[in-house]
């Protein structure tokens, strides 16, 4: 459906544990965090050097915003590591694993993968996309050992 | 009075893909001034049309948000470090 290339997102199934433990934490609010990882030729590649938790500075079950001190913060650790923040995830509470018309609207950089955690059903369901000149494409999410 | 200024992904390709420059002023705002003078593709990212800071980036100056200081007429000292954030959003 789109012109640009997905990079495949590789969550160990420790930061796959981290990311939704943090979202069903963040309950009744959405709660949301950072994704660091290398980049190469301008591009997220993927691979998942840390997962970062941060406040939910809108404490809301409907919308979210990154607390600036916790984006600081996890911007800090991925320079320490020759990294770089590389996308966000966020809960949706009662809707699909998919982005709202505000997730598209306030995307904030085209490189970057947007992961969403569904906690509607008894199950949650993490889905990752990228976002990009108002166009979704979802990214394959491949869980590893670690 | 130099000060660091980092810069996040989305906005290094307008100041030659660096990942930090250094500027000069006295305070943030004039060290604003003279980044979007040398790099004009900034200009407009980082204030808005009535002259504040643009609601869709953070800064800080070390580990201080300036809305909580003097915003930009808050003081910069030799060596600091000012870091642009985007503000990351959704719902």
């Amino acid at each position: 459906m789109s012109g640009f290339a997905l990079p495949l997102l590789r969550l160990t199934a420790s930061q796959y544990q981290r990311v939704v433990g943090h979202c069903y934490h963040g309950l009744p609010d959405e709660a949301c965090g950072l994704l660091v990882g290398p980049v190469a030729g301008g591009e997220a590649t993927g691979a998942v050097s840390g997962v970062y938790p941060a406040r939910n500075a809108d404490a809301s079950s409907r919308t979210y915003t990154v607390d600036g001190k916790d984006f600081l913060r996890a911007s800090r650790e991925a320079e320490a590591r020759g990294h770089e923040i590389v996308g966000v995830w966020h809960s949706h509470t009662h809707t699909d694993a998919y982005p709202s018309p505000t997730d598209v609207r306030q995307a904030v950089d085209p490189m970057w993968v947007y992961v969403i955690v569904s906690l509607r059903d008894e199950a949650p369901t993490l889905r990752a996309f990228r976002i990009r000149d108002g166009a979704i494409a979802e990214c394959q999410v491949v869980l590893e050992a670690g | 009075m130099a000060v660091e200024i980092r810069l996040p992904t989305l906005l290094r390709p307008h100041a030659d893909g660096a990942p930090s420059v250094t500027a000069e002023g006295d305070t943030v705002g004039a060290v604003f001034s003279d980044l979007t003078e040398r790099f004009p593709g900034l200009s407009g990212q980082l204030v808005d049309a009535g002259g504040a800071l643009h609601k869709f980036v953070n800064v800080y100056l070390n580990d201080d948000d300036i809305r909580y200081l003097d915003a930009l007429d808050t003081k910069v000292d030799e060596g600091d470090v000012v870091s642009i954030l985007p503000a990351v959003a959704g719902g």
